[in-house]
């Protein structure tokens, strides 16, 4: 479905728009304020934007280097060329350990490769235990909308409701936040204490230490990452960071763009495995994906910089219009529009590029710079050379619009032909604008015209 | 070395080219050692209370009785093994289980060292901050930080900390976004977190 | 100071009202005013819907006519913004109106006479390419008799976006819906801007819905006496 097509139904959602519309709202100041207490903010973002490209140019190395150093500290490292691989390593650690059920970090890379749909196939059931997946998993219509908060779609009174048919049955759970929060406590606590083993995704990966890094909200990520005695931990390769330093600038970037807070609640670090504290078993899934495919692309490959902090989201007057399920992709928003179609390959997705009005509201806010309009521009470019016939009305228009601008004499006529409703500069006059807009009145005589009547050609 | 990561790691080569640029990290923000410690200590107890953990400042001669003040009588309240007196029986961390660490009303810590900056608390899994178990099950966290520990900013905790034993940062009590992106407290940690800052 | 005016073909074509404009304030401020009337197109659109290549001509023939002038002023942010990026012998010496104004010639108070309630949207491409900042209502403050009244959202994008209008028209419309709301709850006469390509795209829509709202570009404000 193309962005036009699935924009058009989500918008038809007014209590949608509604909940996305409070929500990005609140978010929004909220981090106006959190970057404001910063006085080296912009050059934090120097910074990030600097480890980030460098660990993208340094890559073989860097994970060379993260696998030794996991491997040294008690850990497995797996490399993994796609989703499927990925998925086929995770079901075989669970089928060695024995079980018919993960707890879930909430982790952006395993539902880009379906891990939950892979493990149910091989009869092992995926726990998402982050309150937000937990309300779309709960539903089996419902699908992600947010990098951070994936029900974001759904305000108090909707989960409210979700958890009363399901975990709640029967009971009432009343109007406070905090009672969903209990009841999310109750549901998922026996499953923290006893489930052999553990999935999460990875905000860095170190390479110097070899040190992994989630950064979390609910303690539903130190549960699965301390408790159980297997952890597998799935990390896209870009994930990577140089060095243990590199944690000073994304530890302050990170939390003031995702939830607007001087820090999440809770951050855990650890590296490989550790005698009498947390999982018996680690393992290290080093996830490709398409990945190297993205990097290929030297203008795109900052896409892979990405932190996943949603701050773009939140800024995003078409996100906030359509939510992000209009996206089709577990990478909605503008950070979507260039990750998605380099992730999947651009005819998988290629109208998403122009899913935006080139505000450059997220360049404004993204911790690490990524200059998201302008690989919109040329992923734009991307499509039309290399998955769009030159024969297309539009291509022919533009051309012929390029032909009528290259020389004075043809503009000027173009010109002419066009108040006349005619010619190049009149088919390039957008149809269907009027559709719901007017145009304005055509002026009686162009800008030029008046100077050469007033002023003469000298 | 296996198939799929000679695969990946020729990739990356291809898709990088011969001489890929690698820029310089322009480290001109605020690095660790640069920010004063004035104020830190008024600072941190302001910024974790802004996250809904209670305060309490004392000196280093009151802190047990603090401890039991917050406590009251007839808690199970777990250590970790060796920790200081509280002059009240406490259950000591020897490999309790995880149902031994669910059955406890409370737990009583130290920490590494503290962020004014962000309100944020260390715990490095060892003698001082326990295991990661014992701050995470009970519901209820006391935790001790010494004036002395805090540091001004993050950079200044990542320079003092390494990647030797797990750390856990906490800025206050277990709490989600994900309620119309706005913080709501108490979800699977801790959902009472007591600061006992003494010098 | 000798200036050549980069119109713009849209201006040129369907705005002729704000190159007059800009011709009568920079005259009244002591400027000499040029129109190279070899100028067509920036290239902004064709790149802007992936069409780069058909915009190479398009930049050198832009240094080419421009090439003789140390001072370019233009009344679109949005194109400013394209040919100080993609034009690089010569997009430093091209400035936006307002940016002319305050920082090339130093005035904030033009002489400008303008009666109305009026109200200013600040357009995506001068607050974030161009980053004009505060520039457009320093100005405006300035002139005599008007009553300027703040817009809510303003920062917001008004789902212009260039083909983004039609290619994702419901969104578009959605954005738009909103934005003339905040102009509607100003009580405004006239909604003022420094790009008529977004103004278009709010003025239909003002239009259609028989508001009674105008549209001005900030230069037909900015060179009122009235």
């Amino acid at each position: 479905m193309s962005f036009k097509t699935a924009a058009r139904e989500t918008l038809q959602d007014a209590q949608l728009r509604r909940n996305i519309g409070k929500a990005t709202t609140l978010i929004r100041e909220k981090r106006l304020r959190a970057v404001a207490e910063l006085p080296d903010w912009e050059r934090l973002r120097d910074a990030g934007e600097a480890i980030k490209a460098s660990a993208m140019a340094t890559l073989p190395e860097q994970l060379e280097r993260l696998e030794a150093a996991v491997t040294a500290a008690g850990g497995t490292v797996h490399w993994a060329r796609d989703g499927a691989e990925a998925n086929a390593i995770v079901a075989s650690i669970a089928k060695r350990v024995g079980t018919d059920e993960v707890i879930k970090v909430k982790s952006l890379a395993t539902d880009e490769i379906e891990l939950n749909e892979a493990l149910e196939a091989e009869g092992i059931h995926a726990l998402e235990t982050d309150l937000a997946e937990l309300i779309v998993q709960l539903n089996p219509d419902d699908k992600q909308s947010h990098i951070l908060v994936p029900a974001i779609h759904r305000n108090r009174a909707e989960i409210r409701a979700l958890f009363e048919q399901t975990i709640a049955r029967g009971q009432s759970l009343g109007n406070e936040a905090s009672a969903i929060a209990e009841a999310a406590r109750l549901h998922l606590r026996n499953k923290f204490l006893t489930v052999p083993m553990a999935v999460s995704g990875a905000n860095f990966g170190i390479a110097e230490t070899g040190t992994i890094g989630v950064v979390e909200s609910e303690g539903n990520g130190r549960m699965c990452l301390t408790l159980p005695r297997v952890l597998v931990t799935l990390m896209g390769i870009e994930k990577v960071l140089p060095s243990w330093q590199d944690l000073e600038v994304f530890l302050q970037l990170l939390p003031r763009s995702s939830t607007a807070e001087r820090m999440n609640p809770y951050t855990s670090l650890w590296t490989g495995v550790t005698p009498d504290d947390g999982p018996r078993e680690f393992h290290l899934i080093l996830l490709d994906g398409g990945r190297t495919q993205v990097l290929e692309d030297e203008v795109g490959r900052a896409a892979l910089h990405c932190i996943r902090c949603s701050a773009c989201l939140n800024v995003c007057p078409v996100y906030e219009r359509v939510g992000g399920q209009a996206y089709e992709s577990v990478y909605p928003g503008p950070i979507g529009a260039i990750l998605t179609p380099q992730l999947r390959g651009l005819d998988a997705a290629p109208s998403l590029p122009w899913a935006s009005t080139l505000c450059g509201a997220c360049y404004e806010v993204c911790p690490v710079k990524i200059d998201i309009p302008s690989i919109l521009i040329h992923l734009r470019g991307r499509v039309v050379r290399e998955e769009q016939s030159k024969l297309t009305p539009e291509a022919l228009a533009m051309k012929g619009m390029a032909a009528a601008f290259a020389t004075r004499r043809r503009y000027e006529a173009a010109q002419r032909l066009a108040r006349l409703g005619r010619g190049p500069l009149a088919k390039a006059a957008i149809p269907g604008w009027t559709a719901m807009r007017d145009l304005p009145e055509p002026p009686k005589e162009t800008f030029r015209d008046w100077w050469k009547r007033e002023r003469g050609e000298g | 070395m296996s198939a799929a990561k000679a695969e990946i790691l020729t990739r990356i080569r291809d898709a990088l080219g011969p001489s890929p640029v690698v820029p310089e990290i322009p480290r001109g923000y605020r690095a660790a050692g640069s920010i004063a410690h004035d104020g830190v200590v008024e600072q941190f107890c302001a910024h974790v209370a802004e996250y809904r953990a209670t305060v309490h400042r004392v000196a280093d001669s009151e802190v047990a009785f603090a401890v039991r003040a917050i406590l009251g009588e007839g808690k199970r309240v777990g250590v970790p093994v060796g920790f200081r007196d509280l002059g009240m029986p406490v259950v000591e961390d020897h490999g309790l289980s995880v149902a031994e660490l669910d059955a406890l009303d409370a737990v009583v810590t130290g920490s590494a060292l503290a962020i004014a900056d962000t309100g944020t608390i260390a715990l490095v899994s060892g003698a001082a901050s326990g295991r990661r178990a014992l701050t995470l099950v009970p519901d209820h966290h006391i935790c001790l930080v010494a004036a002395s520990s805090i540091v001004p900013s993050v950079p200044d905790a990542v320079a003092a900390l390494g990647p030797d034993a797990p750390i856990t940062l906490v800025s206050g009590p277990s709490a989600t976004s994900d309620i119309e992106l706005d913080r709501v407290e108490g979800v699977h940690g801790p959902r009472v977190l007591d600061v006992i800052v003494f010098a | 100071m000798r200036v050549a005016l980069f119109i713009t073909c849209f201006n040129d074509t369907l705005f002729p009202g704000a190159g007059k404009a800009v011709v009568t304030l920079l005259e009244r401020l002591g400027c000499e005013v040029d129109f190279p009337l070899e100028q067509t197109c920036c290239g902004q659109m064709h790149v802007n819907s992936g069409y780069g290549h058909e915009a190479e001509g398009l930049h050198e023939r832009f240094a080419r006519v421009f090439g003789g002038y140390d001072a370019i002023v233009s009344p679109s942010a949005s194109c400013t913004a394209h040919v100080r990026e993609r034009v690089e012998s010569i997009g430093g010496k091209v400035f936006e109106l307002t940016e002319f104004l305050v920082d090339r010639l130093g005035v904030t108070d033009v002489g400008a006479s303008f009666p109305h309630r009026v109200t200013f949207h600040p357009t995506c491409h001068s607050l974030r390419l161009l980053d004009v900042g505060d520039r457009p209502l320093r100005l405006l403050r300035e002139v005599r008799g008007i009553d300027l009244v703040e817009l809510e959202g303003a920062r917001e994008c008004c789902g212009f976006g260039g083909t983004f209008a039609v290619k994702n028209a419901d969104t578009s419309m959605a954005m738009l819906s909103d934005k003339v709301r905040h102009v509607l709850d100003t009580r405004a006469e006239v909604c003022a801007s420094a790009d008529t390509s977004c103004l278009m795209h709010i003025g239909g829509a003002l239009s259609r819905g028989r508001t009674g709202v105008r549209t001005m570009h900030i230069a037909e404000i900015l060179a009122a006496q009235e």
